[in-house]
């Protein structure tokens, strides 16, 4: 390779990705066999390369979604002109490029916002659930506590998800009973506790098509407090008359306990 | 119209592929492109000459980047240590090992150089229109990819980095 420049590393990036015209493959080619190093660092580079390709590859595949077509997002142009201005002028003001957050934090988040609308959808039906059964004196469950196996069965048959009645005895809560109800046009499930002033915590449950799994999230409306997190192919939120400091262990010894048993392997640890 | 759906459609596998590899989610995924694509559409018009494609990943992960910094405006996180046992979800059988991990370590690594490694890897495009969409010079951009594939071998071959939040 008399009369070339060196051989950088810029060369062996464009040679990982096939970018190099043929006699530069060449050159690079000479100077990988003169250095093993750099030939390992290569090789393994060129198989992670295509390793990601292969892994990501089904995404591009897949059908297109009707919501993506271009005809369809043209059509709801047409009819409501200007889709979100407020989101785009948002959008616009952040054009700034950055970033540096944490890799995995970045990811739950982005997919957080991005979800967070439909989450707080789930959230309000929950709280709105809780308000109105809560209060309920005479039937606040349709299937009572001590039918617990067929309550959960019944329950989890609606939802399309194997369902679990945490056991809150800890937290000093008893199942009362659980009760189905319609969500955006699915079947949600509530079950229902009370502890021994009468104080009452619902669980509401409902099936989410894309198995993901968020970070809690808080909110609280005229002092019913609601967390709510998704896992599991499963949207919960758990909501009582409580504050963020007592609602928050109970959300944690219910996830944990759904986490459990979820997870056959580990619930007979 | 029609031109507008016959010069966007094609790409839209690839908005889909890249927006899931961020997001690892399909449905936010899909509102990701979504917002791309309706973006795209109200700014047809002050498209400038130039690339389609890096136009539109350009917009894309603009508003991926947005979405992360809405973090800080949007609801504050509690309790999240409590998902520090979450099992990661299991990928299909048929992904093997190294399948499997060469996610965890993308995942590994900070956005830029997620998003160079897919830019250029996976939706192959050019050093110039990676260059584009992330706004930064060429040079920036080999320099990138060199850290970032390092920091994934790195990953794949000692688990370092490896800081996923899965203390058991």
């Amino acid at each position: 390779m008399t009369g070339e420049r060196p051989i950088g590393e810029d060369d062996l990036q464009a040679f990982v990705d096939g970018r190099l015209s043929a006699s530069q493959r060449e050159s690079v080619r000479a100077y990988l066999a003169d250095h093993p190093a750099a030939a390992t660092q290569v090789e393994r580079e060129i198989e992670q390369r295509d390793a990601l390709r292969a892994r990501l590859a089904f995404k591009a595949q897949e059908p297109i979604p009707s919501r993506l077509r271009v005809a369809n997002l043209l059509a709801a142009r047409r009819r409501t002109p200007l889709i979100r201005p407020a989101a785009f002028a948002a959008a616009l003001a952040w054009l700034v490029i950055g970033g540096g957050l944490g890799a995995w934090g970045g990811i739950w988040w982005s997919a957080r916002a991005y979800r967070q609308a439909d989450a707080m959808t789930v959230a309000d039906n929950a709280i709105a659930a809780h308000r109105i059964y809560v209060s309920e004196r005479l039937h606040p469950v349709e299937v009572p506590g001590d039918q617990e196996a067929h309550l959960v069965q019944w329950l989890s048959r609606r939802v399309g998800k194997p369902l679990t009645a945490p056991n809150l005895n800890a937290q000093g809560y008893r199942l009362i009973g659980g009760r189905l109800l319609p969500d955006s046009g699915e079947a949600a499930a509530l079950f229902m506790y009370e502890n021994a002033g009468g104080s009452r915590l619902t669980l509401y449950a409902r099936s989410r098509e894309n198995e993901s799994e968020t970070s809690f999230r808080f909110e609280e409306q005229d002092g019913v407090s609601a967390c709510s997190w998704i896992d599991n192919g499963l949207s919960y939120v758990v909501t009582a008359k409580a504050d963020r400091a007592q609602l928050l262990p109970i959300a944690e010894a219910i996830y944990k306990q759904l986490e459990a048993a979820g997870d056959p392997a580990k619930s007979r640890l | 119209m029609d031109e507008i759906a016959s010069l966007l459609e094609p790409l839209i596998p690839g908005l889909r592929r890249y927006a899931w590899a961020l997001l690892r989610d399909g449905e936010a995924a899909d509102d990701l492109v979504q917002d791309t694509l309706e973006r795209a559409i109200s700014r047809w018009n002050q498209r400038r000459d130039g690339d389609l494609r890096a136009w539109l990943f350009t917009i894309q992960r603009n508003l991926f980047i947005n979405s992360l910094r809405q973090r800080k405006v949007r609801g504050t996180p509690v309790g999240e240590e409590v998902l520090n046992d979450v099992q990661s979800p299991d990928m299909s059988p048929e992904g093997h090992a190294g399948l499997r991990d060469v996610l965890k370590g993308l995942e590994a690594l900070p956005e830029e150089q997620r998003s160079i490694l897919l830019l250029v890897g996976v939706e192959d495009l050019s050093y110039e229109q990676a260059a584009q969409v992330l706004g930064v010079p060429l040079g920036t951009v080999m320099s990138r990819l060199s850290r970032a594939r390092a920091r994934l071998r790195d990953f794949m071959e000692h688990g370092r980095g490896a800081a996923l939040r899965r203390v058991k």
